[in-house]
């Protein structure tokens, strides 16, 4: 599976006021994703492929990718939920989300128009990877990103690559990684920036080696200049 | 960036609207979303705002004319209300759910009957503001 730039983010929006998903829609559409919108949380798993008979017979290691039934159609990278709404909460929708073996990966964000502490704690705790207290802005979306691109390496991680030579990596995500590599030293939470060092073999800064190329730890390059060496 | 005409004078207009309160900083936001490529998004969003506005207030007064008020029902209307008014930032409107919201809670039908008929002069004159600065909005119908 190609890994796709950043234009290609899909993100699943919950919400069921009509203005605030038109409103939403067009924000997310502005930072050029994909948008789907849905007026409810059950709905919303529809879309995602969840089906409660089949939930524990999924295999907790498969991932997403092309199988009958029981994963998600489409592929979906965000989703970002109101939280009030009638039937289905959002923290509902995210305490599904969660429980389900294929569903739990994907980052979720919760928006209210209510400032209320412990909901927001709540939201948190459960697995929420932001809160946005409603009307939600530019500014809040533009942190989505990042939510995205650190789910859908690790997912790649699990995936077997094939070619990232010539995939078109967006400055941003360039940029990040770069951050990464220079504070690679310092910080260990990102266990995916080792896995995207070893994938890239450009610009990255690497702590005091011997040669330009990147050392062929996973497997052997052969790109015509460079030589396996020892 | 080019802007029709209309969506000029319009623009021109907001700035009075902001002034007097009629509409807060997130109105500005709408119009940012709108210069990128969808250049009716305003008018459309506020145009949907309207429709939505003027029938929660009309179910809110429905629910409130009968014998046993639903007053979680009416919260909820106004909750809704609140919401929308805010996302367009509709200012007025929304100070005017926030502060009669608490009648609910006192269940004070006359107190809501009051507020609701103010929201929908607030929104009625927002309505006729914007139609005067040359937006396509369809006017209101009489308010109860």
């Amino acid at each position: 599976m190609v890994m796709a730039g950043h234009e290609l983010f899909h993100v699943l929006a919950v919400d069921d006021s009509l203005i605030d998903r038109k409103l939403i829609e067009r924000l997310l559409k502005t930072s050029s994703y994909q948008v789907t919108t849905v007026d409810s949380g059950s709905k919303a798993l529809e879309f995602l492929g969840w089906h409660e008979d089949h939930e524990r017979l999924i295999n907790p290691n498969e991932t997403t990718s092309v199988s009958p039934n029981n994963h998600q159609e489409v592929e979906v990278n965000l989703v970002i939920t109101d939280y009030c709404m009638p039937g289905m909460t959002g923290y509902d929708l995210l305490k599904k989300m969660k429980e389900s073996s294929s569903l739990r990966n994907i980052p979720v964000v919760i928006m209210s128009s209510e400032n209320v502490p412990s909901r927001i704690n709540r939201c948190l705790e459960e697995g929420a990877e932001e809160f946005f207290l409603k009307p939600v802005r530019k500014s809040d979306v533009n942190k989505l990103s990042t939510h995205m691109m650190k789910s859908k390496s690790s997912k790649d991680k699990e995936e077997e690559e094939d070619d990232d030579d010539d995939i078109e990596k967006p400055e941003k995500q360039l940029q990040e990684k770069q951050e990464q590599d220079d504070q690679k030293e310092e910080e260990d939470e990102t266990p995916q920036s080792q896995q995207q060092q070893q994938s890239s073999n450009n610009n990255n800064k690497r702590k005091s080696m011997d040669d330009g190329p990147s050392p062929d730890r996973t497997r052997p390059r052969y790109n015509g200049l460079s030589v396996m060496s020892n | 960036m080019e802007v029709n005409q209309m969506q000029r004078s319009f623009l021109e207009y907001a700035n009075v609207l902001f002034r007097e309160g009629f509409l807060d900083g997130q109105f500005s936001q709408l119009q940012m979303l709108a210069d990128e490529s969808n250049p009716d998004f305003v008018v459309e969003v506020v145009s949907l705002f309207f429709e939505d506005s003027q029938k929660l207030l009309n179910d809110l007064t429905t629910t409130l004319d009968q014998q046993n008020v639903n007053f979680k029902k009416i919260d909820a209307h106004i909750h809704q209300l609140k919401g929308s008014s805010s996302s367009i930032g509709a200012q007025r409107v929304k100070n005017a759910c926030i502060a009669f919201r608490n009648f609910c809670d006192q269940q004070n039908v006359e107190g809501l009957s009051f507020g609701s008929s103010i929201t929908f002069a607030f929104l009625f004159q927002l309505e006729q503001q914007i139609v005067a600065a040359g937006g396509a909005i369809p006017i209101l119908s009489e308010f109860s």
